[in-house]
């Protein structure tokens, strides 16, 4: 499918925001200043984008530990996810969320989860309203959560009742630290989600207009009744399993090869520039824009309000 | 008023809450039954006979029997009411709660606490639970003191069937996850069930007996037993304040303490083993906020720490039963301390 100007460049936008986000957030955690566990989604832009830029408010996705690009690329606003993961009652989710629970459902955006494999069902159900609407819903998941049986179940229960829900799998070859050739016993993921009956593709999950194109065939599939699909995309993972993970499972080079070879923005540049759809000006403008915005969002986290403890028990329904 | 049992109760109570909203679903194993069968759909109607004719009146779409998953059931009913749906699930036994455990406890009951209290997730999930029918260790257990001690759950357990009807409404309309109990034991219970709209609010117990000295907190199966031990106890001159709690979370402490405040004993009975639950922790209730009214020590009749058995003479031996209600109350009435 051929895109217009303007939805390249907010394609562009929005893997370089989810980008920008990840490394800035990297280079924070270091200075101690922001709590907990964190995952980073650096290297995987290609895959959150290439689908999302196909929804709307009114379809849903349900996502995983490693959310940030997710959200960013369904919407969620940037400075309230940054003042979230840095605790902040003005975070999208007053500060008691974090990194792993960001949710927006306002957007359709159903919520990260902390819990591996946890997603699907939910988009299942969630694919129960979108049949009603006219929508889709999508599941996304690692190489780790399609071995959990929640998938299976989610991925039957959504063939028996002809849901418009897509399981995309992202496989970044690493379930936390152990890599995916130990851990997923199919063929693939893709082969996996065929014998559950439903339609399943394969696409290079660093190249956006690979997964664009795939995921907009599968949305029309979906749409016109014909039940669930999968599919999985191959991509990397930037950087550890969480922030701080010494990633000793690596092979030697390994991470400076898939930065140089199989990186999901550098790749878009090349292909938009040689095309002539877009010349480097215009990329070169938008990471400008994108940097102001992280710094921003920073910046506003740092001094944003913090929590106290008289908002411990909000919104628990009854506390005692 | 008219007299109805408990199971029609709830059919008719989901009936009227689906014709009153759209939006309202449900799902579960076996509700309708018989698809992809010779027998056709509706063969069973639900093994418990609380769906029947819903999914003839409200077609696939609303009534969704869902194979054997019971993630998936609660993880699907979870999605679709944070999307905008009011889903009922139906667990056919409380004791698969070990295999949905996940999606209640980490994802329903967390949502709208994590996301900032900005979502809602109108889902209730009846479970049927209890002891009786010697289903023995798996099909037998109550499981209202693990979703208890769960932050962002109700918990409901009614034990009348015009109780049935009003808890159920209010479940069904309630904007947060409520876990409905239904004591299997219970389905066939009668009694007068007003008609019309009728929703009881959550947090209000019921007063079954009234008396001066003995307070007897009960939920569930477990309040017809101590209203049997009741009416004993009266005619040797024993006055039980029975107290049905109706639901466990939240909790009507006013009705619990303002009772033991004027009997000054205490008998908690609870269809559970004795640690860590329902009973152990309104005995810490009153021991901290009514201390100074007590004049005996608290008694508690639950079943043994021990699995559910099978044989009938085994599990009649487990459950907390009349006579064992009426000795505990007996020890409360002669203890001198």
């Amino acid at each position: 499918m051929q895109l217009s100007r303007d939805a390249l460049l907010r394609a562009y936008r929005q893997m370089k925001t989810i980008r920008a986000f990840e490394d800035r957030l990297h280079d924070e955690i270091q200075t101690g200043e922001i709590a907990g566990f964190t995952h980073l989604y650096a290297g995987q832009e290609a895959c959150a984008v290439g689908v999302c830029e196909h929804l709307g408010p009114k379809d849903y996705i349900v996502s995983t530990h490693r959310g940030h690009g997710h959200c960013i690329a369904k919407g969620c606003d940037v400075i309230g996810m940054m003042k979230e993961i840095y605790g902040s009652r003005e975070g999208l989710c007053k500060g008691r969320g974090g990194s792993m629970h960001i949710a927006d459902v306002e957007v359709g955006m159903l919520g990260a989860n902390g819990i591996v494999g946890a997603g699907a069902p939910l988009a299942v159900g969630a694919g129960i309203t979108a049949k009603g609407n006219g929508t889709v819903s999508i599941a996304f998941s690692g190489d780790g959560a399609c071995n959990q049986g929640t998938t299976f179940e989610a991925m039957n229960l959504a063939v028996v009742l002809k849901l418009p829900v897509i399981f995309v799998f992202e496989n970044n070859h690493y379930s936390e630290h152990t890599g995916v050739a130990y851990a997923v016993g199919a063929e693939s993921m893709a082969a996996r989600a065929a014998a559950f009956g439903m339609r399943a593709e394969m696409a290079d999950g660093i190249d956006f207009f690979a997964v664009h194109d795939a995921m907009g065939e599968l949305i029309d599939y979906c749409k016109a009744g014909n039940g669930p699909a999968a599919i999985e995309l191959d991509t990397e993972r930037f950087f550890g399993h969480f922030e701080g993970d010494p990633q000793r499972y690596r092979g030697p080079g390994e991470l400076d090869r898939i930065r140089a070879e199989r990186d999901c923005l550098a790749l878009f540049r090349r292909k938009v520039t040689e095309a002539g759809l877009l010349e480097h000006g215009d990329i070169d403008a938008v990471d400008e824009e994108v940097m102001a915005l992280i710094d921003r969002a920073v910046a506003e986290a740092k001094a944003a309000e913090r929590p106290g403890a008289e908002h411990v028990v909000e919104d628990v329904y009854i506390s005692y | 008023m008219a007299t109805k049992m408990i199971r029609d109760v709830i059919v008719e109570t989901i009936d009227a809450e689906m014709a009153r909203d759209p939006d309202v679903i449900m799902l579960g194993e076996d509700i309708v039954g018989g698809n992809g069968s010779a027998g056709g759909p509706e063969a069973i109607g639900g093994i418990w006979s609380t769906s029947t004719g819903l999914w003839a009146k409200y077609g696939p779409d609303r009534v969704i029997d869902t194979p054997i998953s019971e993630s998936a059931i609660i993880g699907a009913a979870a999605g679709a009411s944070l999307s905008g749906k009011r889903a009922i699930a139906e667990i056919m036994f409380a004791d698969f709660i070990g295999v949905c455990l996940d999606q209640i406890w980490n994802q329903v009951a967390k949502f709208r606490y994590m996301f900032g209290g900005k979502s809602r997730c109108p889902v209730t999930i009846r479970m049927i639970y209890g002891a009786g029918f010697n289903a023995a260790a798996q099909h037998s257990q109550a499981i209202h003191g693990m979703v208890t001690a769960m932050p962002g759950l109700k918990v409901v357990m009614p034990a009348t069937p015009a109780d049935a009807k009003g808890l159920l409404t209010a479940a069904i309309r309630d904007d947060d996850p409520v876990i409905f109990l239904e004591h299997k034991a219970l389905y066939a219970t009668k009694g007068d069930v007003p008609e019309g709209e009728y929703v009881l609010p959550f947090g209000h117990a019921r007063q079954v007996t009234q008396g001066d000295d003995v307070t007897i907190l009960a939920t569930g199966l477990m309040v017809s037993f101590a209203e049997a031990a009741a009416r004993n106890l009266a005619e040797e001159g024993i006055g039980c304040d029975l107290i049905d709690l109706r639901t466990t979370s939240p909790l009507d402490e006013e009705a619990i303490l303002d009772s033991v405040e004027r009997t000054g004993r205490l008998l908690i009975v609870d269809e559970s083993p004795p640690r860590c639950g329902l009973a152990t922790d309104l005995a810490a209730l009153v021991a901290s906020k009514a201390f100074a009214s007590l004049r005996a020590p608290v008694e508690m009749v639950t079943g043994p720490h021990s699995p559910i058995p099978f044989a009938r003479e085994l599990e009649a031996a487990w459950l907390p039963s009349r006579d064992k209600i009426e000795a505990a109350a007996l020890r409360l009435m002669s203890y001198r301390g």
